[in-house]
């Protein structure tokens, strides 16, 4: 990423928009956040990935949830 | 009028170490999780007629565990949230993964895949709460609390007295935390 693309207002490193994805798992994020996340998103080929492993997690502990041991 | 079948006692015997592994697993202190089950089972004794439009008895007192744990955090409020030392590192686990100084990974993040039917493995859900498990005690029952008694983050934050951002600081370690244990005794394991 360019150093022009840096200074605009929505631009985010992966670092940050890891962080907004684990964040977005325990509150609604600020409209500018919601843009900021899925420009990066879309240029992105890392954080896709990670997005995709949290959803698991989220799937994962709804099935735990619901799961029930016959013993 | 209704009486309690031995049965039906000799039943919630058998659920007691069920409700005792939630218990523990939220609480993280025995002491607190050996009186909830208590308080639940002895519930569900003085009410059996509650129970007989159900199917599922562990569903049932599940449910009636659920209550009474939201009334134990409740009452502990700062216990619940008190730092016990060691256990609770600062460090951030951001850390761990590898992002470059200009904040982009320096490691792509693995491919889970579509696991959608070895999430409902019992192989998975043992090591689903191992990891839960091996979270920091004040990280575990925050993360608990949002996700398997499903309180909003504001309904812990009022439970407990306890400011958004502290929470969210909280609860976003304990999930950093989970998908590097599942990561690596799970996904890439397999």
């Amino acid at each position: 990423m360019n150093a022009l693309m840096k200074k605009l207002p929505l631009m985010r490193s992966c670092k940050e928009v890891t962080a907004l994805v684990i964040a977005r798992e325990d509150r609604a994020l600020p409209l500018v956040e919601q843009w900021a996340l899925r420009l990066h998103m879309a240029m992105c080929q890392a954080c896709p990935t990670f997005e995709r492993q949290v959803l698991t997690m989220r799937n994962a502990m709804k099935q735990w949830r619901g799961y029930r041991e016959d013993d | 009028m209704h009486d309690a079948t031995p049965d039906f006692n000799t039943q919630l015997a058998d659920a007691r170490g069920y409700l005792l592994k939630f218990a523990r697993l939220q609480l993280r202190n025995e002491a607190w999780a050996e009186d909830v089950v208590s308080d639940t089972l002895l519930a569900a004794l003085a009410k059996p007629q509650a129970f007989e439009a159900r199917s599922q008895l562990r569903t049932w007192l599940v449910g009636i565990l659920k209550h009474k744990i939201v009334d134990v955090l409740r009452q502990r409020g700062r216990e619940v949230v008190l730092d016990s030392g060691s256990d609770d590192d600062s460090a951030d686990p951001l850390e761990h993964m590898a992002f470059r100084a200009n904040g982009h990974f320096a490691e792509k993040p693995a491919e889970w895949g579509n696991p959608e039917q070895d999430l409902r493995s019992r192989q998975f859900m043992t090591v689903l709460e191992a990891c839960t498990d091996k979270l920091p005690a004040v990280q575990g029952r925050l993360f608990l609390m949002r996700e398997w008694l499903e309180l909003s983050s504001d309904e812990i934050c009022k439970e407990l007295a306890l400011t958004p951002t502290n929470l969210y600081v909280q609860l976003h370690r304990a999930r950093l935390r989970l998908r590097e244990c599942l990561e690596l005794n799970w996904f890439a394991a397999r």
